[in-house]
């Protein structure tokens, strides 16, 4: 359990650590909690010849919430997003799964940068940022772009993310919802055998919106579109959330592993969404 | 002289037996200044590391060291080709088999050791790690023990098929042994005739110890005075160093073994494994210290396991619910070798205590042994030798027998108790149990949790479950356990080839304070705190005196070590008459001192006083003082004594536990509302001290209860070798624990102290699995195997129908 050597590198700017990149290629990675990469190099299924941490890197840290847009600094731990009060008031789903993370000394190093940059399916983050329909800003050599949550995610571990990219934030606006981010786990520190974050906003007392997204439950996070489409314009009854629970389990395709096989996956994802769904609504 | 000090608070200043004195260890543990193994760092250190095996079964081609060798700061790699000259490339296990140190030929299960590197520092041996190239061929692998027993795949080419192994003759060249106690036929005819039998085979799936500090070891060679020193994290030191000279034929006066700080053992540091030897040997050959300090996946994949039973169990009763018999058999797969820490008597530990708490008339014991492509091991994990599978089995076939009795569990127990008047109470399977009470026990539990009122609740539950009105159910687990503790009587209880004494030795300082040494070494348990109080009580100095100190052999006498809740039983023991020898003495030099004869001076808290007059008295700091500045006539200077203790019998502690458990049955995930523990240890030495071991007794049982173990696929790949998938629970997964205590002293012991640091795993596993069961059980469950996680929580549901 002890990583292959590597070179570290520390830029004060943005600028430097693109250079890096830039000038290694593929045989640089950034860092940023590390809670994700180093264990992968210990295990020696990363190999990291450049390792470019990006904690000097002022500007990308930090939450600003202005005109309903919310923008998250890559590398604001999951631990500040947490204790943001304005974070909490203006997206509280947030503050909900991130104290489902892994445990605090995780959260005090882990970033939301890293955890949607990382492109495990088990990240919770992901899903999160799908369920918020979040904005993804990426820099590199030849300038700056922005990504859909919705459309980074590709495969386990490939992102739309270019070599010699790096995200610099996140942007969604604060949208006034029920909320639910519901997961089930072995224990705490543990990835989710299923987790659901739900939205739902209300017309009446109809459904006016719902956003449905999942983690751990395919190789990517997956946002069903045809869950939300059960729900709106129904009273979230019953057989409306019957029937999007039926909805969601079709986007998905969840593999066995340690915490069971596929068909209790499936069993269980569909108790997590149908009961993700039934606390956003109350709260919405 | 006149006395300021009452006498109570002179006993309270001693704080001696039965005083929460808080563990004088924690200081520095809690401070981060414990001294482990890994801190240890000599001039000159090299550090090795393992090529292990990526295979189940396999054999090794060839191994090509030329790119690790040729990496800067490698200095050696060593291949069982390297140890064959010195007879060292196989070790002995504790079980009378052999294991590989490296890989001689073949290997044969996954993370086994293939070669060791050693470098300069842990990095460049790590890089080396990945230089070794291996080329094996894959052989068939063989995970199932039954399917072993059949199979015409030789594990174990080293062996002689039709010769007899270490416990008598093998049916097959993957059998390893059978153990039989007790009476079959009389067993089976019992049976037979019975009223009613219940039948029910369980497994007792393969976990691990797994402590927060994993084994290793620094070995130092001094080839100038000849004298090899072993630091190594060892429940044993004293049969390290026996085992370490007969194996290197260095002289055992040549050999110092040390034990430092122990981050917990729980068995997996009873064992002699492959890195102690290679440190040794690379040591002899660099001419420096080598160290060797395993991480968390080697832990988990290469050393020793507990459990893996396979178990077949009938029970029979009369219609009233009175037990008449019990047939067990095992099935017990032990991996590639037989590396079970035991007893040499015993190769299925003290299994034979499955006729549990209960007055069973008849009963049989069958255990057959089994290679399969698994790491080694076999330890008794918190527990004595193979007592946790004893108790889960007893404690599972009451539950099943009740089923099918339709009986209460709770009434099932307490009509079959061994009763009190019937102690010393002689088992059928051979062991006497010492003391117990066990009705007012489980009287005091049921009525503490109002068992009644539980049970009702539950019926309600049922009722609202079937309306549809809720989705979880309620299980109330019941255990009543008893333990063998304390080997063991030197007379059929060796490692080895050592008895299972052990052993104190004492020096009072000339002022009044005293160090004590122990065969014993503390991995947490806290023997600085307890071993102390003992003395204090017995030679009347405050236990904040006295030092005790273990692990160093070159300072300790000889013992066998701390596993099986045997320190207590046996070392205490040794201390309490240790302690007496020195009593006598000083009370010779009391009576001098106070001109009177030897008879008319008696001992009182700290002093020795004039019968009918205790304002005449010496204090034992007086006394120790005239035992250095005064001559005596008749007596040597000096206050030292020493004890070696053959334990008469074990110690049988038992205890009552009650679980009360929530079941989401959609998710399968448990919930525990309660969790009552009232444990007998006997005498009481630190009440704060025995909750604390059973706080962590409890938890490691709810670990393996509730989700922990060592898991292989068909290809014999371990899938649980990190914390992600091997399940050791944190503070949020642990309910509130409530403690309650009976004290029936243990009349052979010297203070009547039965030990205590593994009785709530032993208890606890059944409890919170039969928890899990009991809330299936309304609707159709007779019997799921552990571990229950939320899959099989959820599956058992599944099968029930509770999902449809
Ligand atoms: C015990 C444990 C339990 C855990 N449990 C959970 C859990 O339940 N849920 C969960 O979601 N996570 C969990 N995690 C993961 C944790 O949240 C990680 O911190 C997170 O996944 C990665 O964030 P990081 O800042 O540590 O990233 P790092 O580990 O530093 O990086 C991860 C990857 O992202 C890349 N990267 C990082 N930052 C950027 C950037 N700005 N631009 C481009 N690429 C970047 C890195 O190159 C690397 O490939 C757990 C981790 C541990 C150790």
């Amino acid at each position: 359990m002890i990583t292959a050597a590597f070179e570290y590198h520390r830029p004060s700017d943005l600028a430097g650590a693109l250079s890096v990149l830039e000038e290694h290629g593929d045989d640089a990675r950034v860092i940023a909690g590390g809670h994700s990469l180093i264990p992968m190099m210990k295990l020696r299924m990363a190999e990291v010849p450049h390792l470019i941490d990006l904690q000097d890197i002022a500007g990308l840290k930090g939450i600003t919430i202005e005109g309903g847009m919310v923008t998250i600094g890559a590398m604001t731990t999951q631990h500040e997003l947490i204790n943001n009060e304005a974070l909490l008031s203006a997206t509280p789903i947030i503050h909900e799964a991130a104290l489902q993370i892994a445990d605090p000394q995780v959260r005090y190093m882990g970033t939301i940068g890293g955890n949607v940059a990382n492109g495990d399916p088990a990240n919770d983050m992901p899903g999160l940022m799908q369920c918020l329909n979040a904005n993804f800003t990426l820099e590199g050599p030849d300038g700056t772009r922005s990504v859909k949550a919705r459309e980074f995610y590709e495969a386990a571990y490939m992102t739309e993310l270019e070599d010699g990219e790096i995200l610099t934030q996140i942007t969604f606006s604060a949208v006034n919802a029920g909320y639910a981010y519901e997961k089930q786990k072995r224990k705490i520190g543990d990835y989710a055998t299923a987790a659901c974050g739900v939205l739902i906003t209300k017309d009446g007392d109809k459904v006016a919106t719902a956003s449905i997204a999942m983690t751990n439950l395919s190789d990517v996070p997956v946002l069903s579109e045809a869950a939300g489409a059960a729900l709106v314009g129904t009273s979230c009854d019953a057989a409306a959330i019957k029937a999007a629970v039926a909805a969601a389990l079709e986007d998905i395709d969840p593999t066995e592993d340690n915490r069971g096989p596929v068909e209790f996956k499936m069993h269980v994802a569909g108790i997590i969404i149908s009961r993700a769904i039934a606390r956003a609504w109350s709260r919405a | 002289m006149k006395d300021e000090v009452t006498r109570e608070e002179r006993v309270t200043n001693l704080k001696g037996l039965g005083s929460s004195r808080k563990r004088v260890e924690d200081a520095r543990f809690t401070q981060g200044k414990g001294h482990y193994v890994d801190d240890i760092n000599l001039p000159g250190m090299l550090t090795g590391d393992f090529v292990r095996s990526p295979y189940a079964h396999a054999r090794v081609k060839s191994i090509n060291i030329d790119a690790a060798m040729a990496l800067d700061g490698v200095v050696a790699v060593l291949t069982a080709k390297d140890l064959e000259p010195l007879s060292l490339h196989w070790m002995p296990t504790l079980a009378g088999d052999k294991q590989m140190v490296l890989a001689d030929g073949k290997v044969l299960f996954q993370g086994q050791e293939v070669a060791f590197v050693v470098a300069k520092d842990r990095y460049i041996a790590a890089d080396a790690v990945e230089l070794v190239e291996v080329e094996y061929e894959e052989l068939p692998v063989i995970v199932d023990p039954f399917k072993s027993l059949q199979s015409d795949v030789v594990l174990r080419e080293d062996l002689d098929p039709n010769a007899p192994g270490a416990h008598g003759p093998r049916k097959h060249h993957n059998h390893i042994f059978t153990w039989e106690v007790g009476d079959e036929d009389g067993t089976n005819a019992v049976i037979d005739d019975a009223d009613v039998v219940a039948t029910e085979e369980m497994y007792y799936h393969r976990t691990h110890p797994c402590p927060l500090e994993p084994c290793g070891s620094v070995a130092s060679m001094d080839k100038v005075n000849g004298k090899l020193t072993l630091y190594g994290t060892f429940q044993a030191p004293h049969v390290v160093r026996t085992v370490a000279s007969l194996l290197s034929g260095i002289e055992e006066h040549n050999i110092r073994v040390v034990s430092p700080d122990i981050g917990g053992g729980f068995g997996n540091k009873v064992g002699v494994y492959p890195g102690y030897v290679c440190s040794i040997v690379a040591s002899i050959v660099t001419g420096v210290p080598v160290k060797w300090v395993e991480d968390r996946m080697e832990n988990l994949m290469s050393t020793a396991f507990a459990r893996d039973y396979w178990m077949k169990g009938k029970i029979s009763a009369t219609k009233e619910g009175k037990i008449t018999g019990l047939h067990c058999h095992v099935t017990a797969d032990h991996g590639a070798f037989d590396a079970c820490a035991d007893p040499t008597k015993f190769p299925a530990g003290f299994m034979s205590i499955c006729t549990g708490s209960y007055d069973i008339p008849i009963a049989y014991l069958g255990v057959d042994g089994v290679y399969t492509n698994k790491a080694p091991g076999g330890v008794s994990y918190r527990c004595s030798f193979r007592v946790t599978e004893a108790v889960y089995f007893i404690e599972r076939m009451i539950e099943v027998l009740a089923i099918e009795l339709n009986m209460d569990a709770a009434e099932l127990r307490r009509i079959n108790f061994i009763k009190k008047e019937q102690f010393p109470y002689d088992s059928e399977l051979g062991w006497e149990y010492d003391s117990g009470d066990y009705h007012t026990a489980w009287e005091k539990a049921l009525k503490a949790v109002d068992y009644e009122g539980l049970r009702k609740e539950q019926a309600e539950r049922v009722a609202a479950f079937k309306r549809g009105e809720t989705r979880t159910i309620m299980g109330i687990g019941l255990s009543f356990f008893t333990e063998i503790v304390g080997a063991g009587p030197v007379k059929n209880c060796d490692i080895l080839g050592m008895g299972m004494f052990d052993s104190c030795e004492i020096r009072i300082h000339p002022t009044g304070s005293a160090i004590a040494r122990l065969g014993t070494i503390s991995q947490g348990q806290g023997h600085a705190t307890t071993f102390a109080q003992i003395l204090a009580s017995e030679i009347g100095i405050p236990a904040d005196s006295i030092t005790i100190e273990e692990g160093d052999t070159d300072t300790a006498p000889y013992g066998l070590g701390t596993y099986g809740s045997r320190s207590t039983p046996v070392a205490g023991a040794a201390t309490a008459m240790a302690g007496r020898k020195i009593r006598a003495k000083a009370q010779m030099i009391a009576a001098y001192l106070l001109e009177v004869h030897d008879d008319d001076v008696e001992f009182d808290v700290d002093r020795f006083v004039i019968k009918g007059a205790p304002e005449r008295f010496k204090t034992m700091g007086e006394i120790a003082y005239a035992a250095y500045n005064q001559a005596i006539p008749g007596l040597e200077p000096g206050l030292e004594a020493v004890s070696y203790y053959d334990p008469p019998n074990m110690t049988y502690p038992f205890g009552a536990y009650v679980c009360v458990m929530d079941i989401d049955v959609d998710t399968g995930v448990p919930k525990i509302n309660r969790f009552y523990a009232l444990d007998d240890c006997g005498t009481r030495i630190n009440p704060m001290v025995i909750e604390g071991q059973i706080h962590g007794g409890l938890t490691e049982a709810l670990a393996v209860a509730l989700g922990q173990e060592i898991a292989y696929d068909e290809m014999g790949n371990c899938k649980t070798a990190t914390l992600m998938d091997f399940f050791l629970p944190t503070a949020w997964e642990v309910p509130n624990f409530e403690t309650d205590f009976t004290v029936t002293p243990s009349p052979h012991h010297p203070i009547g102290a039965k030990g205590v640091g593994e009785s709530p795993h032993v208890g606890g596993v059944p409890c919170f699995s039969n928890a899990v069961q009991d809330a299936f059980r309304p609707f159709g469950n007779r019997h799921t195997n552990m571990p229950h996680d939320h899959w099989r929580i959820w599956k058992t549901a599944n099968d029930l129908g509770l999902h449809d």
